[in-house]
C-alpha cells in the first residue's frame, strides 16, 4: 500500500480522506466533476427507515468561517436508497461506502442497519446518534451513555459489518459516551457531528433558520473537534474517524496526530466541490514538508 | 457546472438598491437563460448564488441587490478582482415552450434573468411581452436594456411613481402563449394564478452549496422534494406546491 494508506476497522483505505455524510449526497454531483474513486471512501446521506423531507426552509445560514444547517435528514428512505441510489453509485464509485444511518427509535436503527447489512457495497455502518436537527431521535441517543450503548448493541446484533458510532459534541463528557459505545461493541467512532448553534436576522429580529437552531460546521469548529478526537482516542482502543472543519492536507495530518485513523471532510465540499480531491493531492507534499514517510506512522503521534 | 476564475470588468451601482456586475472569463458552462452562478466572496464561507442576467462567450452580466453582508461587500470589490465562480448551475428556462407571444414578468432583482431570456426569445423569432415591477421609480432597472432588444416593457411601481400603479398583475392584460416569471414568491404566485396558461417560475432561495449536495434548499413539489439549486431554480407552474 502507498504512503497515504490507512486502515479502518481492518479494511485498508488508499488514503484517509472521506467525505462526511450529508455533504456529498450519494456522490453523483461530485462524480460529474472528478473521478471520486480517488477518495478513501465516502459516507452517504443519512438514511432513515421512511422517506423524509426534513425541516422547513430556510435551513442554511452563514457563520464566520463556517455554516449552519438544519436540513433534518432529508432522504428517500432505506428501501429507495438500496433500490435506486446504491446501483447508481456503483457505476461511479468502485470502493466500499460508509452507510450513514439515523433513526427515531432503537428499533428503527436496528431495522435500517439490518437492511443495509445485506448490501455488498456497504463496507461500514455509521450510526448517527448525533443529529442536532431532528426531534425525538437523533441526538437524544447520543447525549446519554445508556441510550448510546443500547443503540450500539441493537445494531451490532443485526450486522456483521463494522459499526462506527457517530458522536455529538453537544455533551458535557464525550469520553463517557465514547466508552459506553466501545463497551457495547462499537468497532469504531466518528466525531464530531455539528455543534448546535443559531443566528438571528437583525432586520426581522427572528432566528434565520426555520428550525430556530442548526448545526455549526466548517473551519470554525476544527479546534473543538480536534480536542475531542484527542480526548476520545486516548480513552478508547477502537479506531476514531476525525471530522469537524477539516479543509486542508494540514488539517488531515493534525487530526491523525490527535489520534484519528481516518478523516472526514464535510462543509469544505459545499464551498469547494473539489475539496477532497485537492486535499488528497496535496498530502504527499505536505507530508514531505513535515518529514512524514507514511500516514499510518503518525496516528496518535501527538499523544506522547 | 464548471469551477473557474472570473475577473470583475464592471461593478456599477444602478441605483441605491441594485448593481450591475460584469465578469470576464470562460462562460461555456452557461447554456440557457435562467441558470445561475455561485460566487465565492473573500471573507465569506458560503458562496452567493446569482442569476445570470445575460452573457456572451467571454463575459457574464449579473444584476444583484445588496441585501446582507456578502452582497454589501460585493459592492465594494474593484474592477480587476479575481473571483472563484461555479458557473452553469441550475436548469434554466425552457425556451421550447414559449410559443409565439410569451409573457415575461419580473419583480425587483427578479427582472435580471428575464433580459437574457428575452434576447434569446427575440432571436428565435418570438414576440415576447415584458412586465417589470418595482416599488418605486428610483428602483427601476433594465427597462432600457429591454427597449434595446426592440421590446417595450410595461413597468409597474407599487407607489405609482413610474408606469402603472400597483403590482405586476395590473399589467397582465395581454393574452400570451406561456409565461416566464422571476421575483418574490408572493408575486410569482399571483402571476401564476392570474395567467390562464402554463409557465416557468424561477425561485430565489437561501442555498448552501448551489450544486445539489447539501439538500439545504429543498422545495416540496407535486413530484416530491426537489432541490432548487439542481432540479430548479425553474419549476413549471403545475409542479409547484405553494406554502400557504
Amino acid at each position: 500500500m502507498g504512503r497515504l494508506s490507512v486502515s479502518l476497522c481492518g479494511t485498508e483505505l488508499d488514503n484517509p480522506v472521506i467525505p462526511a455524510s450529508g455533504t456529498f449526497g450519494y456522490g453523483y454531483e461530485f462524480a460529474s466533476l472528478y473521478d471520486i474513486n480517488c477518495l478513501g471512501s465516502f459516507s452517504f446521506k443519512g438514511t432513515t427507515l421512511k422517506p423524509r423531507f426534513g425541516n422547513p426552509t430556510p435551513r442554511i445560514a452563514e457563520a464566520n468561517a463556517g455554516m449552519l444547517n438544519a436540513v433534518g435528514l432529508q432522504n428517500p428512505g432505506v428501501d429507495a436508497v438500496i433500490r435506486e441510489e446504491l446501483p447508481r453509485l456503483r457505476e461511479v464509485f468502485h470502493k466500499r461506502v460508509i452507510a450513514n444511518v439515523s433513526g427515531f427509535s432503537v428499533a428503527e436503527y436496528r431495522e435500517v442497519c439490518a437492511r443495509l447489512d445485506r448490501e455488498e457495497q456497504v463496507g461500514w455502518l455509521e450510526v448517527n446518534i448525533s443529529c442536532p436537527n431532528v426531534h425525538g431521535g437523533g441526538m437524544s441517543f447520543g447525549t446519554d451513555p445508556i441510550l448510546a450503548a443500547e443503540v450500539t448493541r441493537a445494531v451490532k446484533a443485526v450486522t456483521a459489518k463494522p459499526v462506527l458510532v457517530k458522536l455529538s459534541p453537544n455533551v458535557t463528557d464525550i469520553v463517557a459516551i465514547a466508552r459506553a459505545c466501545e463497551d457495547a461493541g462499537a468497532d469504531g467512532l466518528s466525531l464530531i457531528n455539528t455543534v448546535m448553534a443559531m443566528r438571528i436576522d437583525l432586520k426581522t429580529r427572528k432566528p434565520v433558520l426555520a428550525n430556530v437552531t442548526g448545526g455549526l460546521s466548517g473551519p470554525a469548529v476544527f479546534p473543538l473537534a480536534l480536542r475531542m478526537v484527542w480526548q476520545v482516542s486516548k480513552a478508547v482502543k477502537i479506531p476514531v474517524v476525525g471530522l469537524g472543519g477539516v479543509s486542508s492536507a494540514e488539517d488531515v495530518i493534525e487530526m491523525l496526530l490527535a489520534g484519528a485513523s481516518a478523516v472526514q471532510v464535510g462543509a469544505a465540499n459545499l464551498k469547494n466541490p473539489f475539496a477532497c480531491k485537492e486535499i488528497i493531492e496535496a498530502l504527499p507534499a505536505v507530508m514531505d514538508r513535515y518529514g512524514i514517510q507514511n500516514l499510518k506512522d503518525i496516528i496518535g503521534g501527538a499523544h506522547g | 457546472m464548471k469551477q473557474t476564475v472570473f475577473t470583475i470588468a464592471e461593478n456599477t451601482p444602478l441605483n441605491g438598491r441594485y448593481s450591475r456586475l460584469v465578469l470576464g472569463g470562460d462562460t461555456s458552462a452557461v447554456t440557457t437563460p435562467g441558470q445561475f452562478v455561485d460566487l465565492s466572496l473573500p471573507g465569506f464561507f458560503l458562496r452567493r448564488p446569482f442569476s445570470v442576467c445575460d452573457w456572451s462567450e467571454t463575459s457574464l452580466t449579473l444584476v444583484y441587490e445588496a441585501v446582507g453582508k456578502g452582497t454589501t461587500a460585493l459592492r465594494t470589490l474593484p474592477v480587476g478582482t479575481a473571483l472563484d465562480v461555479l458557473t452553469g448551475l441550475g436548469n434554466g428556462f425552457d425556451l421550447s415552450k414559449a410559443g409565439e407571444e410569451p409573457l415575461l414578468v419580473g419583480g425587483g432583482s427578479g427582472v435580471s434573468p428575464l433580459l437574457g431570456l428575452c434576447r434569446r426569445l427575440v432571436n428565435a423569432g418570438a414576440r415576447p411581452h415584458v412586465i417589470l415591477g418595482f416599488n418605486t421609480r428610483e428602483e427601476v432597472i433594465l427597462a432600457e436594456d429591454f427597449f434595446a432588444l426592440g421590446v417595450s416593457p410595461t413597468v409597474t411601481t407599487v407607489d405609482g411613481s413610474f408606469g402603472i400603479r400597483g403590482f405586476v398583475t395590473e399589467g397582465m392584460t395581454i393574452s400570451h402563449s406561456y409565461f416566464y416569471t422571476c421575483g418574490p414568491e408572493a408575486m410569482m404566485k399571483a402571476v401564476a394564478a392570474k395567467s390562464p396558461v402554463s409557465g416557468d417560475l424561477s425561485f430565489d432561495v437561501r442555498m448552501g452549496c448551489g450544486f445539489g449536495a447539501c439538500m439545504g434548499c429543498s422545495k416540496a413539489t407535486v413530484n416530491g422534494a426537489k432541490r432548487v439549486c439542481k432540479d430548479g431554480p425553474v419549476f413549471q407552474k403545475e409542479e409547484i406546491v405553494w406554502d400557504d
